[in-house]
């Protein structure tokens, strides 16, 4: 069966099962592999991506229902609240294992977009589905408030 | 994972700097008889790690390009704790390179070059937080040797002096003539490998002990280019799910794969040694195909307790007979039945899972005569030899090409290469026609075993008149290297350090001790994890001084001061901790509020942390972390951080809700709903780390900073509920009624 998607503003037909989680159909058919699995059931946002901007769990996501819609991976990324948490999250080295971050960066840009000053809570509401094993946390929060603030995000003073 | 106890088979410092510079000579090929040009050229680069270009510079651990790229080849598994910014720091700083020009691959499976020192060199490995601190001599000398050979092409082609020359930021200069290290790179490569070098004076280094020293893999992480094991696409390769037996032990009886066979993109299933694999042309046919498969097994040899009927059973051993001595000293017993202040506790741990965020994923290819892996390997010549065996070939005829993994905390280093000899026994059995990939789900991560042991301790300790403090205690638990190819390497006299080591004999001055260790066999495959026995053994240490403490009506810090004597590094890092969080000072606290501390030794760093906690109805919060180390030189101060900070968050994970528990044999977790884990919000908003200043050779960082964040975390509890807790994770309610 064919599958029209549209991923980072490009549309393809696609010979895919309709119920194929859109993740699956993102990583082996699309090869865009900076969308990650982690868990299979929306408890660990690691597939995070876009759907018409709003972050999304792409591994329950039938394929089917992103049909007609604009999908944005991290490869996609462009918006200036994503470029902003890209580059915070660089100048912070934030990253550990780094397999998490995708889904992070996703979320956090999502939050940025619709909430350009977020508060503590508003980041751990926001970020509460994305797990990091690696448990960068702390940086994460920072690296946001330092997108949010619109700030070279400079120093490393997050000892 | 856990190296410490190879100290036996290792050599000596001195040693160990001679192994390196002779091994160093032998793979340059140049031992004794000057230079052998073909070696520091393209077939010698593609040996020592691949893809060095003509023109280059190329010697085991650092190769020089003519686009003026400094690549250092480096032999860790990088898995987040930095190791592909710390080595690189390593040889940037004696090459004074520019670390803008510095650029990192993963070294191919090969040893002796890519051996790790501290466990004698022939083992290529990552694990006891040994990679810095193994590499620190041999990457300065490989630095030195490139220095010293750019700076010998340099006076050769200016005729100059060689001593009238400087490096400085990537540059050699003499006068007004500079040149860059890619200029000077295939000069160089005809120099001969100088016999001696001057290592810098620790005063002059700028690149080491750098506080802003950017990681080199924060953009690939950044913007999801980073590769990983899962991300590895071969032309035509087919990808592979497992299904394995319920219950830890079985086996397979028969299998009716036509329901599998019938699913829409399923390609293949065979049995392997493991259970079953269902290959499929993408993972969604692979996991639909496993969905349909009928599979029967043979539980005769399986598993069948549940955790409660084993932690019953590790009471009572707790309680019987004594079994192997672990350490013993003056007579405990007798000082404990005549001290006057007196302290016990039953502690109970839980199996953990590592369920590090990319699950265990490989890709095989298989011909006749070679076998190509791509994977996360953390123990490469013992995954090699897995594989080899798995699919009927020597290690040799094996390549590993290690990629980042996603995390591993230990699961990644399994003595039998799990997930690696699956993907080489589904090569094998489908006959090599396709490469494949084969993918654990989170379920087959949570439920698939290789857990942190379920512990047991029980403990009596007290303080006598004359201040010394008399300890017994006893550990219920499974042995880690029992039955693996490293138990007649690592267990002695019966104990395996991995199971009971770091205990309150080796870490404060006592006199009478006694502690021991009852071995539980248990079908439940255990493996380390994160900082390994030090995970129960630091709490129940932790938490007891900190009650004799109390008992005693002393400050918890002086109280472990005064019991430190013979211990410097314990009292640096605890005294740096104390005034950085203002212990001196009453605590701001109010109701449920509290604060604890805790300090322990591992893998020869020394971690003390306090925890300033929030107490609501049963809710606990950490609101503050503070955190000292002491780990020799600081070769990346923030590198260092996030380390302590991951360490912090992992080992509260841990503390707070961390549980595997069986029903009947049957895991009873199967994702993160069940098997909760840290999230954001439950993160301390401030954890703040400092680093106590040292000239000592490094030690390492990726493990140390988890033992003390639960005991810190208890004890600030207990400071601020009375209540104690015994039992991980966390049940502040249970507590209460215990
Ligand atoms: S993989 Fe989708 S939320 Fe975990
Ligand atoms: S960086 Fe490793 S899981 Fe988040």
């Amino acid at each position: 069966m064919s599958v029209k998607l549209t991923v980072n503003g490009v549309t393809s037909d696609l010979e895919v099962d309709p119920a194929m989680p859109l993740l699956w159909v993102i990583r082996d058919h699309l090869l865009l592999t900076g969308t990650k699995f982690g868990c299979g059931m929306a408890l660990c946002g690691a597939c995070t991506v876009h759907i018409d901007g709003v972050a999304t769990r792409s591994c329950v996501l039938p394929v089917s229902a992103a049909q007609g819609k604009q999908v944005t991976t991290i490869e996609g990324l462009a918006t200036p609240a994503a470029k902003a948490v890209q580059s915070a999250w660089i100048a912070l080295d934030v990253p550990q294992c780094g397999y998490c971050q995708s889904g992070q960066i996703m979320s956090a840009s999502a939050l940025l977009t619709g909430n350009p000053k977020p508060s503590d809570a508003d980041i751990d509401g926001a970020m509460a589905g994305n797990i990091c094993r690696c448990a960068t946390y702390v940086r994460i929060r920072h690296a946001i408030h330092e997108a949010a603030a619109g700030l070279p995000a400079a120093t490393m003073a997050h000892g | 994972m856990y190296f410490r106890h190879f100290e036996h088979a290792a050599p000596s410092p001195a040693a160990a700097t001679e192994l390196t510079r002779r091994q160093f000579l032998k793979v340059t090929g140049v031992a004794g008889t000057g230079l052998t040009l073909g070696l520091l050229v393209p077939g010698v680069a593609a040996a020592a790690g691949g893809g060095a270009p003509i023109g280059s510079f190329a010697m085991p651990f650092v190769h020089i390009a003519p686009d003026n790229t400094v690549t250092v080849i480096c032999k860790h598994l990088e898995a987040g704790q930095g190791v592909w910014t710390g080595l690189p720091a390593i040889v940037a700083e004696e090459l004074d390179a520019a670390w803008s020009q510095m650029r990192v691959v993963n070294a191919p499976a090969q040893v002796p070059q890519y051996g790790n020192l501290a466990m004698g060199g022939q083992i290529q490995l990552t694990g006891g937080s040994t990679a810095v601190a193994n590499s620190w001599q041999q990457l300065r000398e490989a630095g030195a040797t490139a220095r010293a050979m750019l700076v010998r092409a340099a006076a050769k082609t200016w005729k100059v002096p060689a001593n009238d020359i400087t490096v400085s930021e990537g540059v050699v200069s003499h006068g007004k003539r500079t040149a860059t290290f890619g200029q000077l790179a295939h000069a160089a490569a005809q120099q001969p490998v100088p016999a001696q070098v001057q290592l810098k004076d620790p005063a002059n280094f700028r690149i080491i002990g750098n506080d802003k020293l950017p990681r080199l893999d924060s953009r690939a992480k950044s913007t999801g280019k980073q590769q990983f094991g899962i991300d590895v696409r071969l032309p035509g390769m087919m990808t592979a799910v497992v299904m394995r037996p319920p219950r830890f032990g079985g086996k397979v009886t028969s299998f009716d794969a036509s329901k599998a066979k019938a699913v829409a993109g399923v390609v293949d299933v065979v049995q392997i040694p493991r259970g079953v694999a269902v290959v499929g042309r993408d993972m969604w046919s692979a996991k639909q195909g496993r969905e349909a498969l009928q599979v029967t097994w043979d539980e005769s040899g399986a598993e069948k307790r549940g955790t409660d009927a084993l932690m019953k059973e590790y009471r009572a051993m707790g309680a019987g007979k004594e079994a192997v001595t672990v350490t013993k000293s003056g007579d405990a017993d007798a000082a404990l039945a005549q001290a006057g202040k007196r302290v016990e506790g039953e502690f109970e741990f839980p199996y953990l899972a590592h369920a590090p965020m990319e699950p265990l994923t490989a890709v095989c290819r298989l011909s006749p005569d070679a076998c190509e892996v791509w994977a996360g390997s953390q123990f490469q010549t013992v995954d090699q030899a897995n594989i080899a065996a798995a699919v009927g070939l020597k290690p040799a005829q094996v390549s590993i090409n290690t990629l980042a993994a996603g995390g591993t905390f230990g699961r990644r280093a399994t003595p039998d290469s799990d997930y690696l000899s699956e993907v080489a026994s589904i090569a094998k059995a489908t006959g090599g026609k396709y490469p494949v990939r084969l993918i654990w789900t989170r379920e087959d991560d949570v439920t698939g075993g290789r857990y942190r042991p379920m512990n047991y301790h029980r403990v009596a300790a007290a303080l006598g008149k004359d201040g010394k403090v008399a300890w017994r205690q006893r550990i219920v638990g499974q042995s880690i290297v029992g039955g693996t190819a490293f138990a007649a390497m690592m267990i002695k006299d019966g104990v395996d350090p991995t199971a009971v080591g770091g205990s309150a004999a080796e870490q404060y001055d006592l006199t009478d001790v006694h502690v021991s260790w009852t071995e539980a066999k248990v079908g439940v495959p255990v493996l380390w994890w994160r900082s390994v026995e030090n995970t129960h053994m630091a709490y129940s240490k932790e938490v007891i001084i900190d009650e004799l403490a109390q008992a005693a009506g002393q400050d918890p810090v002086a109280f472990r001061l005064a019991l430190l004597q013979k211990h410097p590094r314990h009292v640096g890092a605890l005294k740096l901790v104390a005034e950085k969080a203002g212990w001196d000072k009453p605590f701001a606290g109010g109701a449920g509020r509290g604060r604890g501390v805790a300090v322990h030794e591992s893998f020869g760093t020394v971690v003390a942390q306090v925890a300033e906690v929030t107490v609501t109805g049963d809710k606990i919060t950490v609101d503050r972390v503070v955190c000292a180390v002491d780990c020799g030189v600081a070769v990346t101060p923030d590198v260092i951080r996030a380390q302590m900070q991951s360490a912090i968050g992992y080992g509260l994970s841990a503390a707070l809700m961390g549980k595997i528990t069986l029903t009947d044999g049957h895991v009873d977790q199967t994702n993160f709903h069940q098997y909760q884990v840290l999230r954001m919000p439950d993160m301390p908003r401030l954890i703040e780390v400092h680093i106590v200043p040292s000239a000592n050779a490094p030690s390492g960082v990726g493990e140390p900073g988890l033992p003390p964040i639960a005991p810190a975390v208890a004890n600030a509890v207990r400071a601020a509920t009375g209540v104690r807790l015994r039992t991980l994770p966390f049940d502040l309610a249970a507590a209460r009624r215990a």
